[in-house]
């Protein structure tokens, strides 16, 4: 018996040791791709990160605030309609708002009885309006460079790391500090930690970032210090915005983050209250036997 | 073993049945009264986790399907549509997602617990012959599944899978052109997909049902590797191992549903978060982890058809360890040196999973000069030399460790298993 | 295998068995529940629940057919002889006895579901024994408030919930 339980311990040790060198090699491939004398990109600490996260309300009506003003004349939110505005977990707009914002604009309906297309303002139940036709549209405008779809970016360029497996990080933390980092890592000239790992470095018609991979974007940067006016009177640095719409991404990507987390604290209370009634029946019942 | 149908209906609804269709005392001695080695440890419980997970999969997976549309140009959205606007919706596709890794985790677990206490050895050949189809039947289902939501990682997944299919001599090319519908992965590719994902689960149900046909009639292996003789080596499948599987059920929920709910995207891709594009392969192409291990052995070989014959001769040989390993004594316990060649197959799979995902062209943990091709040809050569050299040589050669007499001596002492009988034959007696 | 210590305290015993099949079956029961709802309308249905119509070109005598929640909607501006007709039919000859005003909030204006109360078909306009609407599945027969006057069908056609907004301006649902 004795030996069973110190063979189970030494192949949960060897197992443990073995995922820990895996780990670790991956974490080590992962740290090599970097030039010197780069910045470190910031790990922003988000109130929706972590188990218990929710958001903050009057951030992301902000960042709703900046998309709308900023982000949306280049790119569309396709998965988004102006009715999730107003649901639980979001900005949480009232629906009147949500009636007024998505009247601002209008969608092409019908056809009516004479067959005709005509033009309607947004109800909730639309989308919010695409800046192009279409791709080709998009790419026309922008110099051959599609601007991506918002509505999932902040899933699309998450970095999964092994941390992120702890603490419900979610993942969704690698894709916001991107995103955060890279609204605010542009550079006006070249930095030298680039000049002197690579002299011939052109920088052609894209912008520096310092965050992008390869250095170099084809959009320029989107937010300056006050592109928009809040009317919560918060005053619009250029991080404050890029941390507003950073978190309205993160929602548009994940609406149902509150509600997923929130449950998911029960189920899992559940589940180990349940594992331990179970464990004390598994005892009951081999109780006196030996094993 | 087969005798041990002790079910005996009671109600005269049941005798009715039972003379009919005894499909109750079937389901009573597999479940209930079957004798099962009493001294199966915690590794045992992975078969059971499997089957629960294996329902959590069809399950959701029906549910899904309710609300999924196979069509390249909708496939994206609808199920973009699941997460957001469906009631419940983003916890049944995360359960289906994240189900799917756990499934694999469980069945992982399940062969190499097979593979440490030889499991695979006589008479039970036919089960692990069983389990491996349901294991490669479980590959075909996953990466179907994965194209479903037509993802970029979905798309070009599909594409280079498919693309193994060109190596076959003479016909690959139809081949290929058949598995499409069309020249490229496309509508067509996807819609028949589908069609087979749904398909293939039932098929699984199927071949478990076998499965557990297959262990019924020898009964399981244990830890020691010998033979239940008599009835004090054994307890009954009800309540003992019914409630430490259940225990362990919910132990492997908790895990399942801690992904579930606060780190659900952790094992998908997030390339999968951008609509498939025919025209723009991602930078990296990396299929679900559980290839991993598979690709990093396709990669590895420099050869087209040799590594595509190299990939699927990895899960094949998998199907004939019983005839490979040439050793009398089942378990590892017994056997030290197979014990330390095991562990280093085991971690050598983990490396070979780490392969599968890293630049063949960088540097092995940063050292210059050893790229990650070269480690994985190495990792790659001991995938196979583990099956094909020591195996069959290493029960030659090995000097095994003394089996006990029975399990009941092992673990009762010799007077506690005399004691045990003389009991259980007065029990006996009485009846 | 049987041993007396474990006869000492069958209370505790059960009362642990218990709890447990009865927290399991619990945990189960909840867990069924998302499989169950998310057949339920989604929240994408629930946004179309309402629609607007403009009846502006819709003429005395005229009918117009639109789609809410996938089913047909009758909007008839009716004919003063149809009205009055509507009026005229004594309690004691209906089926599902209702008033032509309950029917209609205002006179000219009938707005009902197209939808047979009998199996689901839709009835035909200006037709029947009745001259309102005739279901050509199973011989109803409803008048010209659309009532049901005649064959299977046991109820008149839904009236759905419905406001103007204008004179020329309706909001169904």
């Amino acid at each position: 018996m004795n030996n069973l339980s110190q063979n189970i311990t030494s192949v949960i040790r060897k197992t443990a040791l073995a995922l820990l060198i895996a780990t670790s090699v991956t974490g080590a491939a992962f740290a090599a791709s970097k030039v010197e004398g780069a910045p470190e990109a910031e790990h922003v600490d988000w109130s929706w990160a972590g188990v218990f996260g929710t958001f903050d309300r009057a951030q992301l009506q902000r960042g709703y605030q900046v998309y709308k003003e900023v982000c949306a004349s280049c790119h569309s939110m396709d998965l988004v309609k102006f009715r999730n505005l107003s649901d639980a977990g979001g900005p949480e707009f009232s629906e009147a708002a949500v009636k007024a914002l998505a009247a601002e604009y209008e969608i092409e309906d019908g056809p009516d009885v004479e067959g005709e297309m005509f033009m309607r303002p947004r109800l909730p139940k639309d989308a919010m309006p695409a800046p192009f036709a279409n791709n080709n549209a998009a790419k026309a405008s922008n110099g051959g460079a599609l601007p991506p779809d918002l509505s999932l970016i902040a899933k699309a360029r998450g970095h999964y790391s092994f941390k992120d497996l702890f603490m419900g990080r979610d993942g969704l933390t690698g894709g916001s500090n991107y995103i955060y980092n890279l609204l605010v890592g542009y550079e006006d000239e070249v930095p030298e930690y680039i000049t002197n790992a690579d002299a011939h470095f052109e920088l052609g018609d894209s912008n520096f970032n310092n965050f992008f991979d390869g250095y170099k974007i084809a959009m320029s940067q989107p937010l300056y210090e006050d592109s928009v006016t809040y009317t919560d009177g918060t005053v619009a640095t250029l991080e404050q915005q890029s941390l507003d719409v950073t978190s309205f991404l993160i929602w548009a990507a994940e609406p149902k983050m509150e509600e997923r987390k929130s449950i998911g604290i029960k189920v899992l209370l559940y589940l180990i209250i349940l594992a331990g009634l179970m464990y004390a029946v598994k005892r009951r019942i081999w109780e006196n036997i030996k094993h | 073993m087969s005798g041990h149908a002790t079910y005996v209906p009671k109600s005269d609804a049941g005798k009715w049945l039972e003379k009919r269709l005894p499909i109750i005392s079937l389901m009573h001695s597999a479940a209930v009264s079957m004798p099962n080695p009493r001294n199966l440890n915690y590794w045992w419980v992975f078969g059971g986790i499997a089957m629960f997970m294996l329902i959590v999969q069809i399950v959701t997976g029906i549910v899904l399907a309710m609300h999924y549309t196979p069509q390249a140009d909708m496939a994206f959205n609808s199920v973009e549509h699941i997460m957001r606007d469906v009631n419940w919706g983003w916890l049944l596709r995360y359960t289906h997602a994240n189900g799917a890794s756990m499934f694999f985790i469980a069945v992982y677990i399940h062969i190499l617990r097979g593979m440490y206490y030889g499991s695979y050895k006589a008479p039970r050949e036919v089960l692990w012959l069983l389990g491996m189809l349901i294991y490669f039947l479980m590959m075909a289902t996953g990466f179907m599944g994965y194209v479903l939501p037509w993802g970029q990682m979905s798309f070009w997944g599909a594409t280079v899978i498919t693309n193994f299919f060109e190596v076959v001599p003479f016909i690959g090319d139809d081949i290929r052109i058949l598995l499409w519908g069309g020249f490229a992965v496309d509508n067509p590719t996807l819609n028949r997909f589908f069609s087979l994902h749904y398909l293939l689960p039932f098929v699984i149900v199927a071949v478990v049902v076998l499965h557990i046909w297959a262990l019924h009639v020898p009964g399981s292996n244990n830890p020691l590797g010998v033979e239940a003789k008599t009835k004090q080596d054994t307890l009954s499948f009800h309540p003992y191992f019914t409630m430490k599987d259940l225990y362990g059920i919910v132990l492997f929920a908790i895990i399942l549903f801690y992904f579930v709910f606060f780190n659900p995207n952790f094992m998908g891709h997030p390339d999968n978060y951008i609509p498939a594009n025919p025209l723009v392969t991602p930078a990296h192409i990396v299929p679900e982890w559980y290839y991993l291990p598979f690709y990093a052995i396709l990669r590895a070989i420099p050869d087209k058809a040799m590594g595509v014959a190299g990939m699927f001769g990895a899960i094949l040989i998998m199907f004939v360890v019983p005839w490979l390993d040439t050793s009398k004594v089942r378990s590892a316990k017994f056997r030290p040196a197979y014990r330390i060649f095991f562990w280093i197959f085991v971690f050598n799979g983990l490396l070979l999973g780490y392969f599968g995902q890293v630049s063949t062209t960088d540097n092995f943990l940063g050292i210059d000069g050893i790229t990650n091709l070269i480690v994985s040809r190495f990792s790659t050569f001991y995938y196979f030399a583990f099956f094909v050299v020591v195996l069959p040589l290493l029960g030659l050669i090995e000097k095994t460790k003394p089996l006990p007499n029975s399990i009941s001596e092992a673990v009762l002492g010799e007077e506690g298993a005399a004691e045990e009988a003389a009991d259980l034959a007065a029990v006996d007696a009485k009846a | 295998m049987a041993d007396a210590s474990k006869l000492d305290k069958p209370g505790r015993r059960d009362f642990l068995y218990i709890a447990t099949g009865a927290f399991g079956a619990l945990g189960v029961g909840i867990g069924v529940w998302p499989l169950i709802d998310q057949m339920n309308p989604d929240a994408s249905v629930k946004a179309l629940a309402s629609i607007e119509v403009d009846i502006s070109s819709v003429g005395e005598g005229e009918s117009i057919t639109v789609s809410w929640r996938g089913k047909p909607v009758f909007i008839r501006h009716r004919t003063a002889a149809e009205i009055q007709a509507a009026i005229d039919v004594p309690m004691s000859e209906l089926k599902d006895p209702e008033t032509d005003a309950q029917r209609a909030e205002r006179p000219e204006w009938l707005i009902m579901v197209g939808v047979c109360t009998h199996l689901g078909c839709i009835p035909l306009g200006e037709a029947g024994e009745y001259d309102g609407w005739f279901c050509p599945c199973h011989n109803s027969a409803y008048d010209t408030a659309g009532r049901i006057r005649k064959g299977p069908a046991p109820l008149n056609m839904e009236i759905p919930a419905y406001e103007f907004l204008s004179d020329t301006k309706i909001k169904i649902g």
